[in-house]
């Protein structure tokens, strides 16, 4: 035997609690300096050739002066990137109820299938001879929204759900003013995404907002209280931000089209209703998809989204360039304006080249592995799911609907934390400590308090039935008056609440150099 | 089904726990006419080689950018990126994560957002750089916005030499908003924009280097558009010429934007991209998207958060600053870790290795018969000329395998003074092999 003084192997004893580190580390919690402040712009991470010696031919516009880029070692580097991942939290750390996000499972198929050289490594203005394939899985990809959604036409470039909703609402701005209409005002609902009205005052609409009844539904009757020939559009969210599924949508869209308007759909929660009902059979005439919420391209931290935008028969005349034309005559790219077919009216361009082609890719990948059965019984488990946890615990916390079935994500509101001293923001922060994304949070705003919780169809009910416990624990907890472990919290996350009124009121918005000592004590 | 972890025998009994008979009692708001009663009219799911299967038999039908001597540009560069890039951006942390709502649990989304806001400002020269837009072309469509509010104008001036796609997505949101925009018809030359500029001019928007990739002093245009009480805004396609040239914050700049996709990311057929936006400090309250900034925990400690968000969407709601919601995160990201690899040093060498490389092959190409270079300044980019009709040229120069640039009648079609006109880009992925490949070709062809 070599070694006669063998390792210990009990556990030893668990007294004494935990000191502070001399690094500021927490074991796997690792502090991280920025890379200004590591790094050095002498120091490389990439090794290259050496320039061939030419004659510039800048016309003496050489860039002069230090540019402060710091630069690390690849080992450096991966160190610098890890330690910062760890300090995040993703789908695959654990159930992430964020409502409205719909934060489901990202397969890994998808990012290998979006990395093949012949989508990866394409370039948008090579000749179109030399990218049929590329062409081809954009009108493959377009034939399976238009079949979901039941809409004949759809626009493919716009780059996200906002985009996408621009995108919509240019086209019926440009539908009317091909009618020789030009009508002022949109209707939105108060439940809305902060985007419908934005997008709508950004194309110079006055935006008119109506409150939901008693419900957390549009009745059809307040919106013709709304209506007149003097509203271009109204933009609905169908299952709407309170996750219900608008009851008198088929009414709105016929009083909607009676004055001449258009119905523009917030698809951001089309996850709940793939393969159940289709927007175009309920009177839809424009709906943006977010791929990165419903077909499940990585969030990644808050983009790259993508978002298509499926139109009506209305509406396809105007779709802008450039898009792809697949009829019997074959498939065809149309990138510019004057290229449209007869009858097309593009109303332009919505950016550079063919919209978000890597997330096409990740998304077709995503449609062909579940086909037509498993979207069906993906938006089912997530409506099932939801359903599931306002059930667990619509005895503790309260429903601001009263107890209605919900679609894929259930709504609850505050009135539940009153007297406690604990608010919705502090229930929030408690759930990070107990491992857990805290849901969505003050959002619908037509709910005090709000706390939107979307399970997704991604979660087995083992972990649905954890969460519900945990959740149900600290519900108690807050009633009992156990305030501190709300008020504080988190305690266990990499930092503890954030100064954000010190953030804003002051904003540093980039690193700078520290003065030099003798410029610092004058 | 492989992503779906809920068993039949879990389904039945979350169904009793609701208190429903089967899961379309729960779908109550849908109207029963409407209601789907069989599957859509797509194939049913596949495993996953089966897909593989039929999205490589898509993509072996495209030429690779790899594949070939490939000199294509105007708004998409071919760089090597490092492998630790791709490997990086993939951890789970970062790939599925969220927008930094929560700042306790997005220390890491939120840390490399406020370094790449440096980067993205030492790089232009300017103040302050949000946290990305979509991709160069929107960055500009909203800088010009901008440039309305800050001036309470309402007309935009654009070089003609702007790349057409990108003054075409500026003037398609102008004109749907209700702005006028002046747009002369592209030079392939010297421009003097110094007579449309008054002082109902909101801003001028210029490309440097501009799409036929001449290089420009904006000095004394910045100076007539500051006398006019405009604001100059400098798009660049190539942000690896920012390692080389004047950068736009010397040259007068108010606005900038640009395309990172050069940093870090692939050229995946036009998209996802990276939208560089910067700007000075006194504007940054005008400025679209979203800003990381610095502050302090709890507990005293240095963090980070989303901040300013009062000029946002999801605030401000119809009173906001743009539309914008999600950006390019993991772009962002790529393009982040590709520039804390190469340093200044590094950013410096692979510029001046661009520059060498594309005065190599403008030397080369000038030496074919009948092919004329028409740059005097050029970085990583120039325009030819070639007799007869661009498009031919590059169609059979890509039956002989290569990829040899950008023709005028692709990017701006029925305009005849473009027309014998290819773009050509050379980047240090291009080898003398390549070089060599591109003028044989183009002698055969011509």
């Amino acid at each position: 035997m070599l070694n006669r003084q063998g390792r210990p192997t009990e556990a030893g004893s668990a007294e004494g609690a935990a000191h502070e580190t001399f690094t500021g580390n927490r074991a796997l919690q690792v502090e991280e300096a920025l890379i200004f402040e590591a790094g050095r712009p002498e120091v490389t991470g990439v090794d290259l050739y050496e320039p061939a010696k030419v004659k510039p031919r800048l016309g003496g516009l050489e860039r002069k002066g230090p540019i402060g880029l710091p630069g690390l070692t690849e080992p450096e580097t991966m160190r610098h990137y890890v330690r910062l991942s760890q300090k995040n939290y993703g789908i695959d750390t654990g159930l992430f109820p964020l409502g409205s996000c719909t934060m489901k499972h990202n397969p890994r198929t998808n990012e290998k299938m979006a990395r093949l050289p012949g989508f990866g490594d394409v370039h948008p203005l090579q000749p179109l001879s030399t990218v049929p394939g590329a062409i081809e899985l954009i009108a493959e990809l377009g034939r399976w929204l238009r079949e979901l959604t039941g809409m004949p036409a759809v626009a493919m470039t716009p780059k996200a759900g906002a985009h996408g909703e621009m995108c919509g609402m240019m086209t019926i701005k440009s539908a009317l003013a091909a009618r020789g209409e030009k009508r002022t005002k949109v209707i939105v609902p108060d439940s809305a995404h902060g985007t419908n009205p934005a997008t709508a005052a950004l194309l110079g609409y006055a935006v008119e907002g109506f409150p939901a009844r008693a419900d957390g539904t549009v009745d059809a009757e307040e919106v013709k209280r709304h209506l007149s020939e003097d509203v271009a559009a109204i933009m609905l969210t169908n299952p709407n931000t309170c996750g219900l599924f608008e009851r008198d949508v088929v009414a709105i869209a016929k009083a909607v089209h009676d004055v001449g308007g258009y119905f523009y759909a917030d698809g951001a929660n089309f996850n709940a209703i793939v393969g159940k009902v289709r927007p175009g059979d309920l009177g839809v005439d424009a709906m943006h998809i977010n791929l990165h919420k419903t077909f499940s391209t990585p969030h990644g931290g808050g983009g790259p989204g993508a978002g298509p935008v499926v139109l009506s028969e209305a509406l396809a005349p105007f779709m802008p360039v450039p898009y792809v034309v697949a009829d019997k005559d074959g498939v065809r790219f149309v990138e510019h304006v004057s290229q449209a077919e007869k009858g097309a009216q593009p109303f332009g361009r919505m950016c550079a080249f063919q919209g978000q082609m890597g997330m096409f890719t990740r998304a077709m990948s995503y449609m062909l592995a579940h086909g037509a059965d498993g979207m069906r019984q993906a938006s089912e488990d997530a409506v099932l799911s939801a359903n599931y946890i306002r059930a667990s615990l619509g005895d503790l916390m309260s429903l601001p609907f009263g107890d209605q079935p919900c679609m894929h994500e259930a709504l609850f509101d505050d009135r539940w934390l009153e007297d406690t001293g604990v608010t919705t923001l502090d229930f929030a922060k408690a759930m990070i400590d107990e491992g857990y994304h805290p849901m969505t949070m003050y959002f619908p705003l037509v709910v005090h308090g709000a706390m939107l919780i979307e399970p997704t169809e991604s979660e087995s009910k083992a972990s649905l039935d954890l969460f519900i416990a945990a959740l149900r624990d600290l519900a108690m907890a807050a009633k009992k008056g156990d305030t501190a472990r709300f008020t504080g919290a988190p305690y266990h996350a990499p930092r503890r609440r954030l100064d954000e009124t010190r953030a804003a009121r002051a904003p540093v918005l980039r690193w700078t150099p520290a003065a030099p000592q003798s410029e610092a004590a004058e | 089904m492989r992503y779906l972890p809920l068993t039949p025998e879990d389904r039945t009994e979350m169904l009793a726990r609701v208190g429903v008979g089967s899961v379309d009692d729960l779908f109550v708001g849908v109207p029963r006419d409407k209601a789907l009663r069989k599957l859509p009219d797509l194939p049913l799911s596949k495993s996953e080689m089966e897909v593989e299967r039929a999205l490589g038999r898509m993509a072996g039908k495209n030429v690779a950018a790899g594949a070939v001597p490939f000199f294509v540009g105007c708004g998409a560069y071919k760089h090597h990126v490092p492998a630790s890039v791709d490997h990086l951006i993939q951890r789970s942390e970062f790939l599925t994560s969220y927008t930094p709502y929560q700042p306790e649990i997005a220390q890491g989304t939120l840390q490399y957002l406020f370094e790449f806001q440096t980067q993205v400002a030492m790089l232009t020269a300017m103040d302050v750089a949000n946290a990305s837009m979509y991709d160069g072309s929107t960055a500009a469509a909203e800088a010009v916005l901008m440039a309305h509010r800050v001036t309470r104008r309402k007309k935009a001036l654009l070089s003609g030499n702007l790349h057409p796609h990108y003054a075409a997505t500026i003037e398609t949101v102008s004109r749907l908003a209700g702005d006028e925009v002046v747009m002369p018809a592209p030079h392939g030359a010297a421009e003097d924009l110094t007579d449309k500029i008054d002082n109902t001019v909101s801003c001028v928007v210029v490309q440097n280097p501009d799409v036929f990739g001449q290089v420009r002093d904006l000095r004394p245009l910045a100076e007539k558009v500051h006398a006019a009480g405009a604001l100059l805004i400098v798009v660049f396609t190539e942000v690896v010429s920012l390692g080389l040239v004047t950068p736009p914050g010397e040259m007068g700049a108010d606005i900038v934007v640009g395309e990172g996709q050069s940093i870090g990311n692939a050229l995946n057929f036009g998209g996802p991209y990276v939208g560089l936006f910067a700007t000075k400090q006194k504007y940054v309250r005008q400025m679209p998207g979203r800003l990381a900034g610095e502050t302090v925990d709890a507990e005293g400690r240095r963090g980070f958060v989303l901040t300013l968000s009062t000029r946002e969407q999801h605030i401000r709601r119809e009173k906001a600053t743009s539309n914008i919601c999600t950006n390019s995160g993991l772009c962002t990201l790529a393009f982040t870790i590709h520039m804390t690899l190469l340093g200044e040093a590094g950013l410096r060498k692979l510029a001046q290795v661009n520059h060498a490389n594309a005065v190599a092959l403008a030397d080369a190409l000038s030496g074919v018969k009948g092919v004329s270079v028409l740059n005097e300044t050029f970085f990583n980019e120039f325009t030819i000329r070639v007799p007869g009709d661009a498009n031919d040229v590059i169609e059979k120069l890509a039956k002989k395998g290569v990829l040899g640039g950008v023709s005028g009648p692709r990017l701006w079609p029925g305009n005849a003074d473009m027309r014998d006109l290819i773009i050509v880009a050379s980047t240090e992925v291009n080898t003398d092999e390549d070089r060599a490949a591109y003028v044989a070709a183009l002698k055969e062809v011509l």
